[in-house]
């Protein structure tokens, strides 16, 4: 605050000397060199981690490149065995089985918290309780769990025993070791996802309730009628960053199941590193990688396109 | 707004019933509250008790046989021999290594890249220049490419660099923006009062001195909040970690990883995980306990990542 009242009391002063020098064109032009300066270092990360990398990932998808010598140019052979790989096939289904799993859960119930948040409780408290599990890095999140699940003395199987069910063997069993992991990544992310939708609720200016309630509409009929279309763009934004971010989940079965059992979670993101890591498969890493970004870049474009998310029925 | 509304609700309240639908509401969001917390407790009740001891009361509310072994395990203060008679897995964690390190990726990277993104973020948004915009569009379509598909170029590159294993090398992708970084801040600097900045600028000031004397000083609270958020997800990094990193640059994330895997004999030491998990989560949760609000009113479209 200092500094900006001697830089007021210093312009009054020479205002007028600075007027005379007429410097305002000079201004103009010089803003893009000064410009460049400000940008320099951001270009630079962007040039050397985003483009040249994309640009280079995309040329080693078409290479076979063992990490050892020189990448060997083979044209679509990598996409050609790719069509044919069992393993990226599952790889995909699994993954797209944890999407589905991950997103009907994580929105429809961050939905309904941030509409009850929104009609009784708004304090910081409840919003950042919700928020907690969401700022546990992923790993942290999979071993919590991986100690609860556990099949022989994990707590939830105590409880499911206590019940008198059966006992489930959430990371041993092939059927649920693809919800487990979305259930994992729900707990972790439905606050995230609810306080973002509660924010939209923010949004929705409190008069079209007022109508709606005038005109006796139910809560039921407010929320298919009013809440929700009015919520599209936010909606269609949350749904575009978690199911993108879904595509790529990788932290927590790298540490709970590394893919198994058999294949059972080997999702594609685990599959990519697989190849490129572990098999030194740099090429055929990539060409899955590049699979995956253009699976990813073709789900963002239809959800925009479907949910309308760039445009607003509140204008 | 909230004037309005309470208006509004006592002519609903006479329509119908108001009350036993917020007692749900309340219900509802209770087992939410405790569905977030209650694995905390469980990881502290763990970390408490006796490895050895856990298998028999599985189920019991409160520490089995409480002592501080798990921690003493974690911090390497145990000896091996003490270590599984504890019912520890005789595995060890070069836990204030990874610590160190920890610290270090996220601080590191932090300060570098919340600095040079304001500064582009400036550029975005208070300096007139051509093609200002698409060259902005450009830094936020990055956020299209998915992490895996640059990994791999960047990993060879900072192979070839040689500096594989090396803090700088771990860094070295994160310092110099991240387009959300760029993002925020130029939301920020968008609404920020032209009036000051225009005064300083006739009277001669460079642009370099009003972004450091003026425009930095006055965004003080989004600074602050951008560096939580990058810092937070930075702690929590694992992937480019696990790819570049070695023993001796090592963070948390992979190294509770590595320790979840080795299991000498067999039976895994519970106690010490859930000891050194929740070491690992202890700065982010002090974090959140001194900035929880200013990390919470964040979450918006503009905090959106």
């Amino acid at each position: 605050m200092t500094n900006t009242q001697t830089l007021r009391a210093a312009t009054a002063q020479r205002t007028a000397r600075s007027r005379a020098g007429g410097s305002g064109r000079r201004r103009s032009r010089t803003d893009v060199r000064i410009a460049l300066l400000f940008i320099a270092p951001a270009l630079i990360g962007l040039l050397l981690f985003y483009v040249v990398p994309t640009a280079r990932g995309l040329y080693l998808s078409f290479t076979e490149y063992s990490i050892l010598g020189e990448p060997e140019w083979i044209g679509t052979r990598n996409y050609e065995r790719i069509a044919q790989d069992p393993l990226f096939w599952n790889a995909l289904v699994v993954t797209v089985e944890y999407v589905v799993i991950n997103i009907v859960l994580q929105t429809s119930i961050a939905l309904l918290l941030a509409v009850l948040m929104q009609r009784v409780a708004k304090s910081t408290f409840v919003r950042g309780t919700l928020l907690m599990p969401y700022l546990m890095a992923n790993v942290i999140a999979a071993l919590l769990w991986f100690w609860m699940l556990d099949y022989q003395i994990g707590i939830v199987n105590q409880v499911i025993d206590w019940i008198g069910l059966p006992r489930i063997a959430f990371f041993g069993n092939q059927e649920w070791a693809i919800p487990t992991q979305a259930l994992i990544n729900t707990w972790r992310h439905v606050g995230y996802t609810a306080l973002l939708i509660f924010a939209g609720l923010q949004a929705i200016p409190s008069t079209v309730y007022e109508a709606a309630a005038i005109d006796g509409a139910g809560p039921w009929r407010t929320f298919s009628r009013i809440t929700l279309p009015l919520l599209r763009p936010v909606l269609a934004l949350v749904l575009v960053v978690t199911v993108t971010g879904s595509f790529q989940v990788f932290d927590t079965v790298a540490v709970t199941t590394a893919g198994g059992p058999v294949n059972a979670s080997r999702v594609l993101q685990y599959y990519i590193f697989q190849r490129a890591f572990n098999e030194q498969d740099f090429g055929y890493g990539s060409a899955l990688a590049a699979i995956l970004f253009v699976i990813l870049a073709v789900v963002a474009a239809l959800q925009m396109k479907f949910l309308r998310g760039n445009e607003s029925d509140l204008d | 707004m909230t004037e309005t509304m309470n208006i509004v609700v006592p002519g609903r309240a006479r329509r119908r019933p108001r009350k036993g639908r917020s007692i749900i509401a309340w219900i509802v969001i209770a087992v939410a509250m405790a569905v977030s917390l209650l694995p905390f407790y469980w990881v502290l009740r763990t970390s408490l008790s006796l490895n050895s001891k856990l298998a028999a009361g599985s189920a019991d509310l409160l520490p089995v046989g409480f002592n501080f072994g798990a921690y003493e395990r974690v911090f390497g203060l145990q000896s091996p021999a003490e270590a599984i008679a504890q019912g520890g897995s005789g595995a060890s964690i070069n836990f204030w290594q990874y610590l160190g390190n920890s610290f270090l990726f996220a601080g590191i990277t932090t300060v570098c890249a919340v600095f040079f993104s304001s500064m582009a973020a400036y550029a975005f948004s208070r300096l007139q220049w051509r093609h200002r915009d698409k060259v902005f569009g450009l830094f936020l379509a990055t956020v299209l490419v998915p992490p895996i598909f640059t990994a791999l170029p960047n990993f060879l590159m900072v192979r070839n660099l040689g500096l594989l294993g090396t803090m700088l090398g771990l860094v070295l992708p994160y310092l110099f923006m991240t387009p959300f970084a760029i993002f925020f801040m130029r939301q920020f600097f968008l609404n920020m009062s032209r009036e000051v900045e225009e005064a300083a600028m006739l009277d001669g000031a460079q642009h370099w001195r009003i972004f450091f004397q003026i425009v930095l000083p006055n965004a003080a609270a989004p600074l602050a909040t951008l560096a939580l958020l990058t810092f937070i997800g930075q702690w929590n990094e694992y992937f480019w970690p696990l790819l570049v990193s070695d023993e001796s640059t090592r963070v948390l994330t992979v190294g509770l990883g590595v320790f979840k895997s080795q299991s000498p004999q067999g039976a895994p030491d519970w106690s010490g995980l859930m000891a050194a998990t929740l070491v690992s989560a202890l700065p982010v949760l002090v974090i959140f306990l001194a900035f929880g609000k200013r990390i919470v009113n964040s979450i918006g479209f503009s905090g959106m990542k």
